[in-house]
């Protein structure tokens, strides 16, 4: 197992670097700087603030100091639109807030998708699989920019149960619409998984075997069912965690919630190059971690697999 | 006796069991698949609308109607007397004329992107697996890095570095939407490539490019044709994203999800139809993709038979 971790650790690492030379490559390429305005500003200023920022340096010097701020220091450098603000400032400011709803949602999503999907597949053919499968299909066509002006339709302004958008970290009416609108479709998705692959495994001789010891039909489905049903769905948790932290975007937009997706948006209207850059690369290094995360719980859950 | 009445009967008959092919075989089964038949009805009613939705619309998709501007929540809505059959949108604009531009915008995104994808997917996952070995290794493992790159966040990095226009979109979406097509079409290929017709070809000497175009190409378009269909409903999904942060297409153009977005930030000044109708055709043209797809796998899908 240790020989596997660090085997998909080998790969990770160049994989994030390569991510990061390619979004500062991006950024260089762009036509552009960060201090062209419509106004130009006089050449020497503009010399001077390219030599506070560094960008006059030759470009594999830009580069490596790039890198080794982020590796060295986790230090992604200054905003280029708010001089007295650094990127490792703004991210941080929204960060706790991503985690707490985004956390949540993806809680909420394991545990109703794949309780409805094996609900319905114990009750196959009946109404509640219907029933399940009805609202999966309806729910896979609602994604969270189309859930959350809904919900606000309907909870705030027709029924005036919940505040509308804002975020407080001591009251949990706050955090309730942004994770249902970011959950749902995936729930759907998880759920429908969940439901197939439980069918399958339903009909296996290992579950016949189990019945016919006699054993408990409880205890037929949590020991020895759930489990095996449980891979296809843990090899989709990776991109729903990728999708769900680009709906957090959305979230953070509509809910005024404050998160890392306000600071991205904010500094793409910006063209705060070092925020973007910052926020992009973060994003990828948590992908890449969690994807390996998922592949180590999937080589446990399944004993077969050997890397 | 011989009665020719039988015969002809019986003749009528053996005519009808003639072998059928797999083609005419998974044509049957999409035909009556219900769900995927409502979803083509569907589809079809909106492609007629973004196609001659122009024609029946009384204004156009930029005019202003000063007579109804200040009051858009009492004059602005729909209406058959004056034209605007779906109400006008904030600034006074016929609603109906910009769903139409938006649908147009929304299902050649969708469509563009998904051709995209199908064109570099096929031809990237056909030759690697065909090339096999440390090509085929090369190849994949550079896929694998790009999946992990968070892709939504690096195309709005493209699309803010340089500059929002249609073609930076579909060059944006494409680059991306390929990934997954490439690594279907490369499985398929390893399992197609070590049969007999590929091999009677090789041994003819057919070269390898001529071998993937005419031999592979031709039997993989099955599973390329379904997961096409499913891809199409994705790359609206990404492209409406993106728009509704107002990163996507720009005024005049608009899309779903910009207007979904104009919607959504005007629903609590009671001009809810705002949101209503391209939210409408936006929910039943998806419900409509994802309905024929599932119904062309499960007409497509082997292991169905």
């Amino acid at each position: 197992m240790a020989m596997f971790i660090l085997r998909r650790l080998a790969v990770a690492i160049p994989t994030l670097l390569a991510l990061i030379v390619l979004s500062f490559l991006l950024m260089h390429m762009a036509p552009g700087g960060p201090f062209t305005q419509e106004r130009a500003l006089p050449p020497q200023v503009l010399a001077n603030l390219n030599a506070k920022y560094g960008l006059d340096d030759p470009l594999w010097r830009q580069i490596w100091n790039y890198v080794h701020g982020i590796v060295v220091h986790f230090d992604f450098g200054p905003s280029f639109v708010y001089p007295d603000r650094t990127v490792n400032q703004l991210i941080a400011a929204g960060f706790p807030v991503t985690l707490t709803y985004g956390t949540l949602a993806f809680a909420a999503a394991v545990i109703v998708g794949v309780t409805l999907g094996t609900i319905a597949a114990i009750r196959h053919n009946t109404w509640l699989d219907y029933l399940a499968v009805g609202v999966s299909i309806g729910a896979q066509v609602l994604p969270n920019f189309v859930m959350a002006p809904l919900l606000v339709l309907v909870l705030t302004l027709w029924m005036g149960w919940l505040p509308g958008g804002g975020w407080s970290f001591s009251d949990p009416s706050f955090w309730i619409m942004p994770v249902i609108a970011l959950s749902t479709s995936y729930m759907a998705s998880i759920a429908r998984i969940t439901r197939s692959s439980m069918l399958e495994v339903l009909g296996g001789n290992h579950i016949r075997t189990a019945r016919a010891k006699g054993m408990p039909e409880r205890r037929v489905i949590l020991r020895h069912a759930l489990r095996p049903a449980m891979l296809p769905v843990i090899s989709y948790l990776g991109p729903v965690f990728v999708s769900m932290i680009t709906g957090s975007v959305v979230i953070d937009i509509y809910f005024s919630t404050g998160g890392i997706g306000k600071a991205f948006v904010d500094s793409a209207l910006n063209r705060d190059y070092a925020v973007m850059m910052g926020v992009t690369i973060l994003v990828g290094a948590l992908t890449i971690l969690f994807n390996l995360l998922v592949d180590i719980l999937y080589a446990w859950i399944d004993p077969r697999i050997r890397y | 006796m011989i009665e020719p009445q039988k015969m002809q009967a019986l003749a009528d008959r053996m005519a009808e069991v003639r072998g059928r092919s797999p083609w005419a075989d998974a044509r049957r089964r999409f035909l009556r698949n219900r769900a995927a038949m409502a979803g083509m009805a569907i589809l079809i009613l909106v492609a007629l609308f973004a196609a001659f939705g122009d024609r029946i619309a009384v204004w156009s998709n930029e005019e202003l109607d000063f007579s109804v501007m200040g009051q858009i929540a009492t004059l602005g809505a729909p209406s058959l007397d004056n034209g605007h059959y779906f109400g006008t949108d904030d600034l006074g604009r016929d609603l109906f004329a910009r769903t139409v531009q938006g649908t147009q915008v929304s299902l050649l995104v969708g469509i563009v992107g998904a051709g995209i994808a199908v064109i570099v997917g096929t031809i990237y996952g056909a030759v690697a697996g065909y090339a096999g070995g440390r090509t085929d290794q090369v190849m994949m493992r550079a896929v694998d890095i790009l999946m992990s790159v968070p892709y939504m966040f690096v195309l709005i990095l493209l699309l803010v570095m340089f500059g929002r226009s249609m073609s930076m979109l579909f060059l944006g979406i494409g680059l991306i939407s390929w990934l997954d097509m490439s690594r279907i079409v490369r499985g398929q290929t390893l399992s197609l490539k070590h049969r007999e017709f590929i091999e009677a070809a090789r041994a003819t000497g057919v070269p390898a490019w001529r071998i993937i175009a005419r031999h592979i190409v031709p039997n993989l378009l099955g599973v390329v044709a379904v997961y096409a269909t499913l891809l199409v409903p994705l790359m609206i999904l990404t492209e409406s994203f993106i728009s509704f942060l107002g990163l996507g297409v720009q005024e005049p153009l608009t899309s779903w999800g910009a207007l979904i977005s104009e919607g959504a930030g005007t629903m609590g000044y009671g001009t809810l139809w705002q949101l209503v109708f391209p939210l409408f055709f936006f929910v039943v043209t998806l419900f409509g993709f994802f309905f024929v797809g599932d119904g062309l796998r499960d007409a497509l899908d082997p292991k169905d038979r």
